[in-house]
């Protein structure tokens, strides 16, 4: 038990540090710490356990081990035997050496266990010592052996100076080691039951740590649930995101019910450890106040069973002498004792009676006999003092008076030395002795007295009297018989306290206990005969005497002399039990705290997640709001500043407004962007389904791009494999946005070398085997090959990383299921020989707001959220998007994307726009000078657009060997033009080529007129150059790339003549067809201005008039006029153009009434029945003459000044498209 | 065609000078693009009329400043007529220094005004020696038979 407290408390001792520490480490880690925590607890609960379990093994050693150390003892106790038994020597070494082995056997037992086993057996050896100390030494010594019990009790017997007492002590020992043999196993089952306590205490224990496991379990699969039930919530769309707040709020019940649940079950197990510890207390305690009780009882009745035994041999002896005296003294003639022989004898077997001070013989003698028997004897019968026994110390015989007249007199004759002063005395004189002779001589037996102060010893004592017949009667003689047969009475005086004492002597653990003898003859008035009186001590034990007597009734009173000692194994083992109990239950309360901790952090985390979610979502929606929100006023900003800048500004002011438009522009991008983002987010972007020319969205990126490629003079292109259909079903604006994200970003990152080449293929093509790949896929397969030459086989020469490695990754290619018939999978690419993504940045490109190092936004601007938004737009279009880059090669991004297959039928926009420029170039032939396949490959590519066949060389020499074999194979088809690349064209190879078309002409005459026209393509070409180039007439026109379809055919059209321009043009109604033969008013003061919009004006075919002053246009356009228009400028000295405007609108309507109520004929007015004359106000600040101040002063526009042709148009346009 | 294409080569350096110093931009390009068959002479003749009312202009300016009490109001209107035919004949450098001058007007600081009169002066008579120069080259190229090459 001991140990069992010590090492829970030692453990307890601990584990609050421990618990600190995770309580620290808990803070730090938060929740992925408790399920840690909860293991270390289980693993600290199964560690105590088996702890305490391993102390339980040892307890049971230990108190297997305190049997043996017990004769540990058996050396002390040799002394107490050598005093009270006289042992021999040689018993005694033999008893030593018998001791010594099992001291050796226990010191080797304690040698085997050390620690709790010594430890227990401290402990239960003092609490055996209470125990032991308790007996005579000779049951301590049969107890020390109990296996050698017999023998040890024959030898003690042995040892037993008193023979005729050995016989009673061996069995008094028997019982008594049997006792003692009992009371361990008493001991042993208190042990065991407090194993069998501790261990339900146990049981307990582990119940309670399977109910909580069982518990942690239930939660784990709430919690798992949960979770479940969290990942199904975020799987729903948008509109049911509401939910998991409802489902998440009612979770949080449980674990309180849990908790207190725990919390009550501690409670219930504290209140349980409380009253075990205090049965176990009240239990142990009964069982000591038992054993003790027990104890006193054994040890009260062996006492007065000595007494009442020895008593009753002393008795016999009386008897015998009684016997004795009736045989010698009576039966003979003439008597064989007198008073010597009966003094001698009765000294000399005074060892048989040692509890008689004394014996004497009184003989029967009546009144008549008196006077004979007095002379006989010499002396008078003499009458004992009755009334004066208290001072027998001067007990003179001599002074006694002579004995009363009495029938009859008992005078004693013999006596033995020790109480010869009562010889002469009368006994029938003294009131007990005469009662006492009387009731002796009746019943035949030994009678004793109550007890008196003996004469002379001053000792309680009592006086056994015998009567003496002269015949031997029958058992069942009458008292009358017995009356008459009596001639003597031999009594003999036992002195009690002496007895006792003596008795007690012999018998070990006086010291412990208290006896007292009462003769409780008169119950109410008990004579003590023995003891003093002692204070009650709490137990006491009544055990009868009977000394033979049946008149006379005695009783011996046990007490222990000092009061029970204060049980400690009982208040150990409760404290143990009670201390246990707190610490566990502390070891739960601080878990169960802990948990409830975690679990109320666990909820607070939940809806804070919660939360966050709907945070998240709300700013989803938030940006989408607010970008939308903003785009509207943005719009307007950038378009006012748009006309900020038409206007006249200063350089710095013309700086700032463009810096302004640029950032506004910046602004509008990335909004759209954001909005994207967040639509994207919150899964309310949707794709279109719309048929779409795939080329021309390309083409449409290219000439948006076109602008700063040919500022980097980076050479862009794309290209659609054929195999792609003409249409395909998806949405173009997203699909443009990924693409224009993607170039953008090469443009960005690509610096003044190199290309960015934009390839579609079908993703067939690219699980084709090669040879039946365009060549533009090849060119992956051919790179590593190439790498030999300086030049790489690509678009620009420069290297670029393999674009395989690209879409090596995509479960599309790599699946070889095959598709829907109705849809394509599409292969975009887009290669750069950029700066290239840093390796380590690569992981993380697609995610949001994240470029490749934060550096890279200072140095190349941008939000880095572009790709984030291509990756979910792909992942809409149920596409992959990846990438291969090489730091300092370039990148190459690939996609691919789900789309149908559509009919050219089904899209009417743009389609037709290009269609008769198709046809008319249908059937032409053109052949390219380049050098690199590539390039040549996208050139076709967009020829074969316009239906011109084609033919490729790879130089200028070719070329000429080309076209003079062509003149001389006369093909079928006339050579329309020569398209050669600005890198393989210099001015001597320009020169040479204009010759030999011309040569190659001369031998057909009358295609003369017509030669092929040469056009220069350029990745960028300054004016200078360009100029140079034109003037020199060695190159018709110089295109300027990205080639595409408009470019393309502006450009064919302008070299092959523009008789086929109109055709294109006819279809759009022109600044010229709109204004020609108006007449047009100009108001002016100045005269340059009048000049430059009258010239402007007339330039499309107005006939202006001008006037210089408001008044001057007033008398103009009095009514009748035939204006069809007036432009007036604002600004002008004495009337400014909005009174002008106000006034001529004045006239207009002064007129319109006259006319609606028929003052005046339609006639006069020119047959117009309601004037109105358009003005425009001319004004070069579009701020400050707002478009309100022009409409309130009645002006019906405005344009800027100077003139801007698409400005103009639309002004004008709203007036005369209708006419 | 040696000189006539020499003389193209010159006059397209000419008007690249032109417009990389600022004298000209955009809006000089557009007005000689309103000339045509019908009025061959449109540039030259609007360009005469602009020194001429700016010489006119110039005047007034001067007179209104020379005032005890100056009307900023009247030299501002003066200036903005001035920027405008300024803008019309795509003048850029005269138009940058009439908004500086209407600056100062507005905030009625007669050294600036003044200084800026100067400097508007200084420039249209650069102008004026530019323009010239550059008809002069295209009358060469006319008379050599050669076409005016068009502006980029």
């Amino acid at each position: 038990m001991y140990l069992n407290c010590r090492v829970s408390s030692g453990f307890n001792g601990r584990l609050p540090f421990n618990l600190d520490l995770n309580k620290a480490m808990e803070t730090l880690h938060g929740t992925s710490c408790t399920r840690r925590w909860r293991g270390k607890v289980l693993f600290l609960g199964l560690l105590g356990f088996v702890t305490i379990i391993w102390g339980f093994l040892s307890f049971n050693d230990g108190s297997l081990g305190m049997r043996e150390k017990a004769p540990d003892m058996g050396g002390e106790k040799a002394c107490i035997l050598q005093q009270h038994f006289n042992v021999s020597k040689s018993q005694l070494l033999a008893f030593a050496s018998l001791f010594s082995e099992s001291d050796q056997i226990a010191s080797l037992e304690c040698t085997k266990e050390p620690g709790p086993g010594m430890m227990f057996g401290n402990v239960i050896s003092c609490y055996l010592k209470v125990l032991c100390s308790d007996e005579e030494a000779e049951n301590e010594e049969a107890k020390d052996q109990c296996l050698v019990q017999d023998e040890n009790i024959r030898r003690k017997c042995d040892v037993s100076l008193l023979e005729d007492t050995s016989q009673t002590c061996t069995v008094q020992s028997t019982v008594s080691a049997n006792r003692i043999c009992e009371k361990e196993e008493c001991a042993k089952e208190n042990s065991q039951m407090l194993c069998t306590l501790v261990i339900r205490c146990w049981w307990a224990f582990v119940g309670m740590i399977m109910c909580y496991k069982l518990s942690g379990f239930s939660k784990k699969l709430w919690r798992n649930k949960k979770q479940k039930l969290v990942q199904k919530v975020k799987e729903q769309p948008l509109p049911r995101r509401k939910q998991p707040e409802k489902q998440q709020q009612q979770p949080p019940k449980p674990p309180k019910v849990a908790g207190t649940w725990r919390k009550n079950l501690l409670l219930v197990f504290i209140i349980f450890g409380f009253i075990t510890s205090l049965w176990l207390w009240w239990h142990l305690c009964a069982r000591d106040h038992l054993w003790r009780e027990e104890t006193l009882a054994n040890m009260c009745d062996e006492r007065a069973r000595m007494l009442q035994d020895q008593f009753n041999v002393s008795l016999n002896h009386v008897h015998a002498l009684a016997i004795l005296v009736s045989t010698f003294h009576h039966g003979k003639q003439p008597t064989a004792i007198d008073q010597k022989t009966f003094g001698e004898y009765t000294e000399r077997t005074a060892f048989e009676r040692p509890l008689t001070s004394g014996v004497a013989y009184a003989l029967k003698v009546t009144h008549a006999e008196r006077e004979q028997f007095e002379k006989e004897h010499g002396w008078i019968i003499k009458k004992m003092e009755t009334e004066d026994q208290t001072l027998v110390q001067d007990f003179i015989t001599e002074s006694l008076a002579p004995a009363p007249v009495q029938d009859e007199y008992a005078p004693v004759i013999f006596s033995q030395e020790t109480v010869s002063h009562i010889v002469s005395i009368d006994m029938m004189s003294g009131k007990e002795d005469r009662e006492n002779i009387l009731r002796a001589r009746a019943t035949g037996k030994g009678v004793l007295t109550s007890p008196f102060k003996l004469l002379k010893s001053n000792h309680l004592g009592v006086v056994l009297t015998f009567a003496v017949y002269n015949a031997d009667l029958p058992p069942d003689a009458t008292p009358e018989q017995r009356i008459q047969a009596t001639v003597g009475y031999l009594g003999a005086s036992y002195d009690v306290p002496s007895l006792v004492e003596k008795l007690l002597h012999q018998l070990a653990s006086k010291q412990t206990i208290v006896v007292n003898v009462y003769d409780t003859t008169n119950a109410s008035a008990p004579i003590n005969m023995y003891g003093t009186d002692v204070v009650d001590t709490g137990l006491l034990e009544i055990s009868n005497l009977d000394f033979g007597d049946p008149q006379r009734k005695h009783e011996m009173h046990c007490r222990f002399k000092h009061k029970p000692p204060f049980p400690l194994t009982a208040a150990s083992a409760s404290i143990g039990v009670l201390v246990i109990t707190f610490l566990v239950s502390h070891i739960f309360h601080a878990a169960i705290s802990r948990i409830a901790k975690v679990e109320a952090d666990y909820r607070e985390m939940m809806e804070l997640k919660v939360r966050a979610e709907a945070a998240d979502v709300a700013k989803s929606q938030f940006l989408a709001t607010v970008s939308h929100e903003i785009r509207t006023p943005m719009n307007g900003v950038l378009g006012m500043l748009q006309m900020l800048m038409d206007t006249d500004l200063g350089p710095n002011q013309q700086d700032y407004a463009e810096t302004a438009h640029a950032s506004g522009r910046e602004l509008i991008s990335l909004i759209n962007e954001v909005l994207d983002q967040a639509k994207i987010e919150s899964g309310r972007l949707e794709l279109e389904t719309v048929p779409f020319d795939l080329r021309s969205v390309l083409d449409n990126v290219l000439s948006l791009n076109s602008g700063k490629s040919n500022e980097k003079g980076i050479e862009l292109a794309a290209y659609v494999s054929n195999m792609v259909p003409e249409v395909v079903i998806g949405d173009p604006g997203r699909f443009r946005q990924i693409i224009t994200n993607l170039v953008g970003n090469s443009i960005k990152f690509t610096h003044d070398k190199g290309h960015i080449f934009v390839s579609v293929h079908l993703v067939d093509e690219v699980r084709a085997p090669p040879d039946l790949m365009d060549e533009v896929l090849r060119q992956g397969l051919n790179l590593v090959g190439d790498v030999s030459n300086k030049t790489y086989n690509t678009l620009s020469g420069f290297p670029v990383v393999n674009r395989w490695k690209s879409w090596e990754g995509f479960k599309s290619i790599r699946s070889t299921t095959p598709e829907e018939s109705d849809m394509i999978k599409l292969l975009v690419t887009v290669e750069d020989t950029g700066v290239g993504i840093p390796l380590d940045a690569q992981s993380r490109i697609f995610t949001p707001f994240m470029q490749a190092d934060s550096s890279t936004s200072r140095t190349y601007g941008g939000t880095g959220i572009g790709l984030s938004i291509s990756k979910r737009l792909v992942d809409l279009m149920s596409g992959e998007i990846g990438f291969v880059s090489e730091p300092g090669t370039g990148s190459t991004f690939s996609f691919t994307g789900s789309f149908g297959k559509g009919e050219i039928s089904s899209l009417e926009t743009k389609w037709h726009q290009y269609e008769p420029a198709v046809s008319e170039f249908q059937g032409l032939r053109a052949l390219i000078i380049d050098n690199k396949t590539i390039r040549t490959e996208v050139t076709k590519y967009h020829m074969q657009r316009l239906g011109i066949s084609v033919d490729t060389v790879s130089c200028p020499e070719s070329a000429c060997v080309y076209l003079s074999s062509a003149g001389n194979t006369s093909l079928s088809t006339e050579l329309a033009m020569v398209v050669i690349d600005k890198d393989v064209w210099d001015k001597e190879a320009g020169i040479i080529l204009h010759h030999s078309i011309k040569e190659h002409r001369k031998n057909n005459v009358e295609s003369l007129i017509n030669l092929p026209k040469i056009l220069l393509l350029a990745t960028s070409i300054t004016p200078v150059e360009r100029n140079v180039v034109t003037s020199l007439g060695l190159v018709d026109k110089v295109l300027t790339k990205p080639l595409r379809l408009s470019v393309l055919i502006a450009c064919f059209q302008e070299a092959l003549g523009s008789r086929k321009k109109r055709l294109l043009n006819a279809n759009k109604p022109t600044l010229g067809k709109l204004l020609r033969e108006r007449r047009i008013l100009v108001v002016d003061d100045n005269v340059v201005n009048r000049r430059v919009a009258e010239g402007a004006l007339k330039k499309y075919g107005a006939i202006v008039t001008c006037v210089e002053s408001g008044k001057a246009a007033l008398l103009k356009l009095k009514p009748p006029h035939n204006f069809d228009a007036c432009f007036m400028d604002l600004q002008m000295p004495e009337m400014d153009g909005f009174e002008a405007t106000r006034l001529i609108r004045g006239m207009e309507s002064e007129v319109n009434e006259k006319i609606a109520a028929g003052e005046a004929s339609v006639e006069i007015f020119g047959n117009v029945e309601n004037w109105h004359t358009p003005i425009l106000a001319m004004t070069a600040d579009v701020i400050q003459a707002s478009n309100e101040e022009c409409m309130k002063c009645g002006m019906d526009d405005y344009v800027s000044k100077p003139f801007e042709e698409e400005q103009l148009y639309s002004a004008v346009a709203r007036f005369f498209e209708s006419v | 065609m040696d000189a006539v294409a020499q003389w193209r080569n010159q006059w397209f350096d000419y008007t690249q000078y032109l417009r990389r110093e600022g004298f000209l931009d955009d809006q000089f390009a557009q007005l000689k693009k309103l000339q045509d068959e019908n009025s061959p002479d449109f540039v030259v003749e609007v360009v005469s009329l602009f020194f001429q009312d700016s010489e006119k202009l110039f005047n007034n300016m001067a007179r209104a400043l020379e005032q005890n009490v100056v009307n900023f109001k009247q030299v501002d209107a003066y200036v903005h007529q001035f920027k405008g035919s300024s803008a019309w004949i795509g003048a850029f450098r005269l138009k940058n220094v009439c908004i500086n001058f209407r600056n100062f007007c507005e905030a009625q600081n007669l050294e600036g005004c003044l200084r800026c009169l100067q400097q508007l002066q200084q420039e249209s008579t650069a102008l004026k020696n530019k323009l010239e120069n550059l008809f002069r080259l295209e009358q060469q190229i006319v008379a050599a038979g050669g076409s005016i090459p068009m502006m980029e």
